[in-house]
């Protein structure tokens, strides 16, 4: 009876505006006086593919059977212009990643998976190696606003040329790769002392805007006698007008990377707060190509937060030609595996969470520099984990193409989908499930 | 014995004809004398060659000219729009008249002799290009600035060397201000005789007494708290 003469007390509660994380994060800026510097894409939830579900063969649509008729997934990337386009027999393609950020090992193992599968893999921020080049059928370069190791010779090896202007994680923001991971190898390929913090520029040293872009790539095009495509990358800022610009600039290809798209290091600010999500990044450019009629002749990849082979099949089904990833091939090839707990927590973190990728400390031997750490990525096996993995990808799409009575993943289309929040629908611009409802039109 | 000189005349033929001439002896590497006509400010013009030919251009050119050149020896009779030699990797770029802006950006090797004035951004990115300006050069010249020389007879516009790495830098004239972490350095007889040889090659007439050394502090290497107001 006691008990009830006590005065009650509430449960303790914590503020919504000032969770853990926030908490922390507020202890750790008081603490250093310096911003959070991670690897990775925005973490926060975001309007995505989930939000969007495909409707399926039903009384006006015949599906296709799943085990006897063909679904077909090759794509030609860079035919506008190029003598020599990309012909690849899946729409995923691995996104850049640079020989720094990455051990040689791990590159070694994302050009063995994509070749397995018959895709591409793309160079990054660090120029071309030797070993990438050798693992990699077929090699996108990246020319970016730092220009490490840039050089005609490799120009001429690549089969295509990615002239890089943003990223998803960072639209405006330059490259980043701090003292721990520049050895002598990465030093000598960047032109730069040891051990200094490498920050690259976030503009061209030779060119702005797309007046200047469209000459810049003709002279790719002459040095490279017409042969490659020459693809533009793009950060989801204003995907609209950035694709019709690209366009006007002389793009083959345009690839557009949204707010989930990864980076090997930069701001946590940036990463969470600049840029718009993948989703709403498909429609715009899908518009902007269709409004200059050139919708297929321009190939559209997209980036950024691609896990599986439904999301695959939304983006193409937006109007996408093929889908780029960068964190799910690192997740299938060893990255953050659980595995690895222990090591993980000795950092500090836990499996799933680690990103402090610009440490250089990556027990599982990807992100990192560390000749001991690196030599525990064997890169035959991880390049069959992302063989593996590319090729259920693949099927998962074919079987969402198939259901929705489509003989090429590429005849996927918007009137196969419905979207399950107002949200998702007035950002992909179909209708909300069960209604003919698209906000905003 | 008086070489032959082949005439590509950019009047009678379009770019990629007269680019395909010009680099037709890349993946032989056999010299050959090239002369140019015409090339009314043709943008991307001699880009990408990688044999050590001759390339005489009679006039003015656009953008890019000579870009990513391997082992060319390259003169413009006229003005070079921007980005003249960017990324050259060798060979030797003459450009007789001025040049716009981005000359020798992010260049990783060779030379790059401007006789007039440069516009901003000369040097921009710079890996190991040398580059000898006999006139004045503008503003945020040497950004980033990681491996070569850069020579300046004239003036310097403002934030020179501006977050410098280990390009040398030398001025004869004023230089307006210098960018972050770049600093003024001590000129020893190492340098004097790094830099005569520099002007010998560039067949530059100057006194190397009368130049000063910039290079880098190599404060801002490693981000420390203590220096973000120099950023």
């Amino acid at each position: 009876m006691a008990d009830l003469d006590k005065t009650p007390r509430t449960t303790p509660r914590k503020a919504a505006s000032f969770d853990d994380y926030t908490l922390s994060e507020i202890r750790r800026a008081a603490a250093t006086g310096i911003y959070d510097i991670r690897g990775g894409g925005a973490k926060r939830r975001l309007p995505c593919f989930d939000d969007l579900v495909f409707l399926g063969a039903s009384m006006s649509r015949y599906p296709l059977e799943g085990y006897r008729e063909r679904c077909a997934t090759n794509v030609v990337l860079g035919d506008r212009f190029a003598k020599k386009p990309i012909e690849l027999d899946i729409p995923v393609t691995i996104a850049g990643m640079s020989f720094g950020s990455l051990s040689a090992q791990a590159k070694e193992a994302l050009g063995r998976g994509a070749s397995a599968m018959g895709t591409s893999t793309t160079t990054g921020d660090g120029g071309m190696t030797t070993e990438e080049r050798q693992h990699s059928q077929c090699l996108v370069y990246q020319l970016l606003p730092s220009r490490y190791g840039m050089n005609p010779d490799d120009l001429r090896k690549a089969d295509a040329i990615e002239v890089v202007v943003g990223q998803g994680a960072k639209p405006g923001g330059g490259g980043m790769l701090l003292g721990q991971k520049i050895n002598e190898r990465v030093a000598e390929m960047r032109t730069l002392p040891e051990g200094v913090d490498q920050r690259s520029a976030c503009r061209h040293p030779d060119w702005t805007g797309p007046d200047d872009l469209a000459i810049k790539i003709m002279e790719l095009r002459e040095i490279t006698a017409w042969e490659k495509p020459i693809y533009v990358k793009i950060g989801a800022a204003r995907p609209y007008y950035d694709t019709a610009l690209s366009v006007k600039a002389g793009a083959d290809v345009v690839v557009v990377d949204g707010m989930q798209g990864g980076t090997a290091a930069t701001q946590e600010v940036f990463i969470e707060h600049v840029g718009i999500p993948t989703l709403p990044a498909v429609r715009e450019a899908v518009r902007a190509l269709k409004e200059l009629d050139m919708h297929r002749k321009v190939q559209l990849i997209v980036s950024g937060g691609i896990r599986n082979g439904a999301d695959v099949a939304k983006a193409l089904a937006m109007g996408a030609d093929a889908v780029s990833i960068g964190t799910a091939a690192l997740i299938a090839i060893g990255d953050n595996d659980p595995l690895l707990e222990k090591a993980y927590q000795a950092l500090g973190t836990t499996a799933g969470a680690y990103d402090d990728w610009h440490e250089g400390r990556d027990p599982a031997g990807i992100t990192t520099q560390d000749q001991e750490l690196a030599a525990r990525l064997d890169p035959v096996k991880a390049g069959r984990r992302l063989a593996n993995y590319l090729g259920v990808l693949t099927l998962e799409l074919q079987t969402l193409a198939r259901a929705n009575g489509k003989s090429h993943v590429r005849n996927l289309e918007p009137a196969d989908l419905a979207a399950l929040t107002v949200e998702a629908a007035a950002m992909a611009g179909v209708p909300l499930a069960g209604t003919s409802w698209i906000p905003g039109t | 014995m008086k070489s032959n000189v082949d005439i590509v005349d950019l009047a009678k033929v379009e770019l990629r004809e007269a680019n395909a001439v010009l680099q037709q002896h890349n993946a032989g590497g056999r010299a050959a004398h090239f002369k140019v006509l015409n090339p009314e400010g043709a943008h991307a013009l001699a880009c990408g060659l990688d044999a050590p030919v001759i390339v005489e251009i009679d006039g003015h050119t656009g953008y890019y000219c000579a870009g990513m050149n391997k082992t060319a020896e390259i003169t413009i009779s006229g003005n070079a729009g921007p980005g003249v030699a960017e990324n050259m990797m060798s060979g030797t770029v003459h450009v007789l008249g001025d040049a716009s802006q981005y000359a020798g950006a992010s260049g990783h090797g060779g030379l790059l002799v401007i006789d007039g004035n440069a516009s901003s951004r000369c040097g921009i990115s710079m890996k190991g290009i040398d580059i000898v300006v006999a006139g004045d050069i503008g503003h945020m010249s040497a950004f980033m600035a990681q491996a070569g020389r850069l020579v300046v007879l004239g003036d310097v516009g403002a934030d020179f060397g501006d977050s410098i790495y280990e390009a040398k830098l030398f001025v004869r004239g004023k230089v307006k201000s210098l960018g972050a972490d770049c600093i003024e350095k001590n000129m020893a007889d190492e340098h004097r005789d790094e830099l005569a040889e520099l002007l010998a090659r560039a067949q530059v007439d100057a006194n190397p007494e009368d130049f000063k050394r910039y290079g880098s502090a190599r404060k801002l290497y490693n981000f420390h708290i203590d220096n973000v107001g120099a950023y």
